[in-house]
């Protein structure tokens, strides 16, 4: 009762071992290749709950950096994966990532 | 704000986090997952704020709800035929995904609460954040801030590269 009542460390991992597992769920499971870039968000999100956590507790600044730095290659992750899932579509009129297996048209 | 109201707030929006997370992976709908990605983003928001790293919170807010966001749903938009397909996703490797699911976070929350003994500074984060951040980037890490500009230049032009508007092939298909 006294670890649920008083915020810690272990509340924090917690939640981001859980947004973890279902961003894995997500990449592991769905078929459509736009809820498998949610699922890669969801997990990128979880590591920056991580670092910005220990960051806090540790009373140092590198936790702070390291996820505003993870924020802008989450960003340009987004916009390249985007833009191949748009030319996956143009190719082969799907973006079900099980049903494209070739590489070229 | 006293400690009894801090602890409410904290779990509120932890499982406006959660939920939200877990109804992006369950939903069966593209547009529902990504409407509830915004709830997933927002509540992460709020617990940066927890963690007293506020200009970090307001990039997320900035960055993943006003630029990632936009851009997942101008994809879904993109890759669906409005009117001819349903926005429905299939889902495979259900049963192993569960298993997956079930032991990796399992295995995690055990290794950080019971396993591991973390190391915590005598003194923690506290008030705004911004000042330091200022500090920081234009002297430890004025290298990796450069190289992240220049990144990003390169993937934004990569990536409007990629996904140009083609000419020729479009007027193939028509």
């Amino acid at each position: 009762m006294d670890f649920l009542a008083t915020i810690g460390l272990g509340h924090y991992l917690v939640i981001s071992a859980i947004l973890f597992g279902l961003g894995l769920f997500a990449i592991v499971t769905r078929k459509n290749a736009i809820v498998v870039l949610m699922g890669v968000e969801l997990i990128l999100n979880a590591a920056n709950i991580n670092l910005l956590a220990f960051s806090k507790y540790n009373g140092g600044m590198e936790g702070v950096m390291f996820s505003l730095f993870v924020i802008v290659l989450a960003a340009a992750e987004a916009a390249i994966a985007l833009a191949i899932i748009i030319n996956i579509y143009k190719t082969f009129n799907t973006v079900d990532v099980s049903s494209i297996d070739s590489m070229k048209e | 704000m006293t400690n009894t109201t801090y602890t409410v707030i904290f779990y509120l929006f932890a499982a406006i986090t959660v939920f939200s997370a877990a109804f992006v992976v369950f939903s069966k709908n593209v547009i529902y997952s990504a409407f509830s990605l915004l709830f997933t983003f927002f509540g992460v928001a709020a617990l940066y704020v927890f963690l007293s790293a506020d200009f970090i919170a307001v990039t997320q807010i900035i960055v993943y709800v006003g630029g990632i966001l936009v851009l997942l749903l101008f994809g879904v938009m993109f890759t669906n035929r409005i009117m001819m397909t349903d926005l429905k996703t299939d889902v495979l490797n259900i049963v192993p995904g569960f298993i997956l699911l079930l032991a990796i976070t399992g295995g995690l929350i055990y290794t950080f609460l019971a396993r591991a003994d973390w190391y915590t500074g005598t003194v923690q984060l506290q008030g705004s954040v911004v000042e330091k951040i200022g500090f920081e980037t234009m002297s430890r890490y004025v290298l990796p801030f450069e190289m992240a500009s220049i990144l990003l230049l390169l993937a934004l032009i990569g990536a409007a590269f990629l996904a140009r508007f083609d000419k020729s092939r479009n007027m193939n298909d028509k």
